[in-house]
Order: C-alpha cells, then structure tokens, then sequence
C-alpha cells in the first residue's frame, strides 16, 4: 500500500510516528504550497533533509549554523564548489578545522530545523519512495523521531487552541487606541515587526500572512502575540459587509450520533459536579 | 480530541471574567487593557477581545468557555465567538438596573445568534443591594420557563451550579428532540 495523501488528514507528526514505529528507510516528499521538502530515513531514523529552493550543500549549512563565516563559506563554494559534501567534510577534518562532530551536530541541527518547519505545515501531498536514500557524496545522520514526535504533538496542540483564538484570518488589525506605558517593554522579533508594518483596518490577517510570507500557524501565533502584548486587536475589516445574520455553519457538537451527544453532556455534567 | 464550547456573556462589569475565572483550570487568557472611555471608568481594565477559560473533562474532551467583549465596539466578535455554541450564559449584575436593558438586547442577539439552550445569571447576589430573583425576572421580561439562577461569581459552588443547570438544559432539550 503505497504511503501518500494530503497533510490535511495525515499529519507530519502522525507520518514521524509511522515511520518510527515501522523502522522504515526511504526518502518522504513532502509538496507544501510553496516549496517541496525531501526527509530521508534510515530504519526509521532521521538521515537527511532539504528543503526545496534552500541551498542545501555542506558549506552552506556550516554557514548556516555559524560553523563557518561569510568569507569562508563563499571561498569554499568558489574552490570546492565541485567536491561532494563527503569529500568537503573529510577535508575538513583533516584539515584540523572542524572535528566531525561539529559536522555531524551542524547537520543534525539543519535537518531538525526543517522537520519543525514542516511541523507548521497544514497542507500539501506528502508520499513516502520506499528505499530511496540520498546520493553517495551526501553526509547522513542518524536521528531518534521520538523527540521531533513530541514536539510535533505539542505544536498540533498549540494549532489546535491558536484557531480557537483567532478564529478567523479574514478579519483585520488594528492598533489599540492607547497602547499605554507597557509599549516600552515590548521587545520585538523581526517576524513581529513585518506583521506589525502591515496592521491597518484594511488590511486582513490573511492578505498579511501573504505579503509576509507566512503560513497560517505562523501569522496566528504572531498576532497572537501582538494582541496579549495589548499591542493590537482584531477589527472588522473596513469596507467588509456587515456581518449576516445566519445560523452559523459550526457544530456545537462534535458528533453527529444523538447518543454520543448525549454521553457527551453527561460527561460535562460529572466533570463539573466532580469540581 | 474532542472540543465544545459555552459563552458567557452580558454587560460590561457583569461578572464574566470572574465567572470563568472560578472554574477554569488555566489562567483565563483576556486581552485586558486599560480603559480609556469616561463612562466604562468603573473598573480599571476590561476585556477586549475575550475571556477564555478550559476545563478538561477526560482524556480526550475539553469544554472551553468564551466570555464576550461587554462593550459595544467589539460586539462583531460576538457571531464569531458564538458559532457551534453548546449553549450560552447571559450574566447579569443584579446591582445594576441600567444594564438589565442591555442584558435583555445581547440575550435577544444571541437568541438570534443560535438557538442553543441558555440560562441567566443574576450576578453578585451576595451584595446587599442585589434585587431579588423574581424582580430581575420581572425587569429583564424573561418567559417563565427561561432560567434565571442566582449567582456569586468567585463562588466556585455558585458557579457549578449555573453551569449545571445550562447542561440540564442542553440534556432536556436532546431528549425533547428525540419524543
Ligand atoms: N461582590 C461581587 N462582586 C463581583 C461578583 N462578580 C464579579 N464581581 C466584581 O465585579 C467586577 C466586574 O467583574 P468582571 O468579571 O471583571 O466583569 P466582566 O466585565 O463581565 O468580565 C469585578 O470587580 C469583580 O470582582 C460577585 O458575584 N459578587
Ligand atoms: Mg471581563
């Protein structure tokens, strides 16, 4: 039976945890709305990872995690732009320049970092090549998911109570008529402030989110932050129809067995007796 | 995981924030923010976007409770919040007759909203000048056959027993569907 479907219904986590459990080695493809993403396993640990457009080569990834400088990373990719990541590594072991440790904890870093991200993707086909490793001249680890696993549920969790925050991406942003003394002690990420450049009741949460190029986990958790930090607040957004007076299309319950509704209440009711 | 939700609502100062408060088992996340209009003066802060309060009722069910924004410029929020409402509570400070009037236009607009189950809860009856249940009922024109609770916000006990009574409701009203 093939490994394939949309992330919609088969979450990174839920696949990290199938892989674990079966121990299998191959390559899973992962195409997000904007990029494509490559995670090679080896019996069911993590080996490799790239990250579609990203510049996925040994010396870009000691660059990346402050290994190397600018200098030498641009040197290395001008003089050993034809050498395998291998071939580059061993060089530079021999060399006395970096121990393979370093090597071995900069990628493990790199292909962790790419996991997470993916952890923030709700939606794209995933599909598992069975036994498709990386080239040769690539560099491997061997990574336990069993981390990367909890860290995933966590962040579906976090998902989960960020859409119950900010319902919906189709309202707008505005600053807080007086943002008062605390303004001072606010202290803000770059991401914060590409989000914060764009807040205008015109401007919906999800036409920021795309002019920020951030998916919809990453601009919930940042308004988010910027709304408990009193900063801004969600507005209606301008030039919007009023809101229409229908029966709204969400469930209050969960369940469409009448039954089960019942049991439902019944539990409630118990839980909160029981407080 | 399975969610349901229940919002609280009513008047500015009613008693919602305290009233999710008492029961919920995380801090209740409110967007609180100084105030800055003369007439809302009555308190020091007050919920903008909204109280958020849980309760975990086992393994894989959570109840959550909203409390809505009590002044009018957020009331858009209120169609949002209320969508797959389980039912609703209406807070009403029983101190207060000026807000009755206005308690009765949010019941009326939540009535709208869904028609879910919902109760009243006369708030801050343990204030000597708290008016009486069946003034209130009287006042707030509610149909006999609405319930109208007596209630002590920061009473956990108090508190319960509101809660219970929507689910009374909820539960009533399912085995009224089924005859
Ligand atoms: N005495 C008394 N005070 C209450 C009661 N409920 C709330 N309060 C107080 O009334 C004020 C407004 O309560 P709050 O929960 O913030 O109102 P909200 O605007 O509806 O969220 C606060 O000072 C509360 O401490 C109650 O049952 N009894
Ligand atoms: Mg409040």
């Amino acid at each position: 039976m093939a490994l394939k479907g949309n992330l919609r219904d088969f979450s990174i986590t839920q696949l990290l945890n199938l892989i674990n459990l079966a121990q299998k080695t191959g390559t899973l493809v992962i195409e997000g709305p904007g990029e494509t993403a490559q995670i090679a396993f080896r019996q069911g640990k993590l080996a490799y990872a790239q990250l579609g457009g990203e510049d996925g080569s040994l010396a870009a990834i000691l660059h990346q995690t402050r290994r190397i400088s600018a200098s030498q990373y641009r040197l290395l990719k001008e003089r050993a732009s034809t050498m395998s990541d291998k071939e580059l590594g061993l060089l530079l072991i021999n060399a006395g320049y970096l121990t393979q440790d370093d090597i071995l904890s900069s990628l493990q870093t790199y292909f962790i970092n790419i996991i997470r991200r993916l952890f923030t993707w709700v939606e794209g086909f995933f599909r598992f090549e069975p036994d498709t490793l990386p080239g040769d001249g690539k560099i491997t680890v061997r990574v336990d998911l069993e981390n990367l696993i909890i860290e995933g549920s966590r962040q579906l969790r976090e998902w989960e109570q960020l859409q119950e925050e900010i319902p919906s991406l189709d309202m707008a942003l505005k600053f807080t008529e007086r943002p008062g003394t605390n303004l001072r002690n606010i202290s803000l990420s770059v991401e914060e402030w590409r989000v914060v450049s764009y807040v205008n009741p015109r401007n919906t949460i999800r036409q920021i989110a795309r002019a920020t190029k951030m998916n919809d986990l990453e601009i919930r958790r940042v308004v988010y932050g910027l709304i408990q930090a009193g900063l801004v607040e969600i507005v209606r957004p301008e030039g919007a129809p009023p809101p229409r007076p229908q029966v709204p299309q969400a469930r209050p319950f969960p369940t469409a067995d009448k039954n089960e509704q019942k049991s439902l209440v019944n539990r409630l009711i118990n839980r909160i007796r029981s407080l | 995981m399975q969610t349901v939700k229940m919002v609280v609502t009513g008047p500015f100062n009613a008693g919602k924030t305290a009233f999710i408060r008492s029961v919920s088992e995380i801090d209740v996340v409110a967007t609180e923010r100084r105030i800055t209009s003369e007439a809302e003066k009555v308190k020091e802060t007050t919920t903008v976007a909204m109280d958020f309060g849980r309760i975990t009722v086992d393994d894989d069910l959570v109840l959550y409770l909203f409390g809505t924004p009590g002044q009018k410029r957020f009331d858009f929020m209120w169609e949002i919040l209320s969508e797959g409402m389980l039912g609703f509570i209406v807070m009403v400070d029983s101190t207060r007759p000026e807000t009755f009037r206005e308690a009765r236009s949010i019941l009326q607009t939540f009535r709208a909203y869904a028609p879910t189950p919902y109760v009243v809860a006369a708030n801050k009856q343990d204030m000597k000048d708290a008016w009486e249940l069946e003034d209130m009922r009287l006042a707030l024109r509610l149909d006999p056959k609405v319930k109208l609770l007596p209630c002590v916000a920061h009473k956990k006990e108090s508190v319960k027993a509101v809660l219970l009574e929507l689910l009374y409701s909820i539960l009533a009203e399912m085995e009224a569907g089924d005859a």
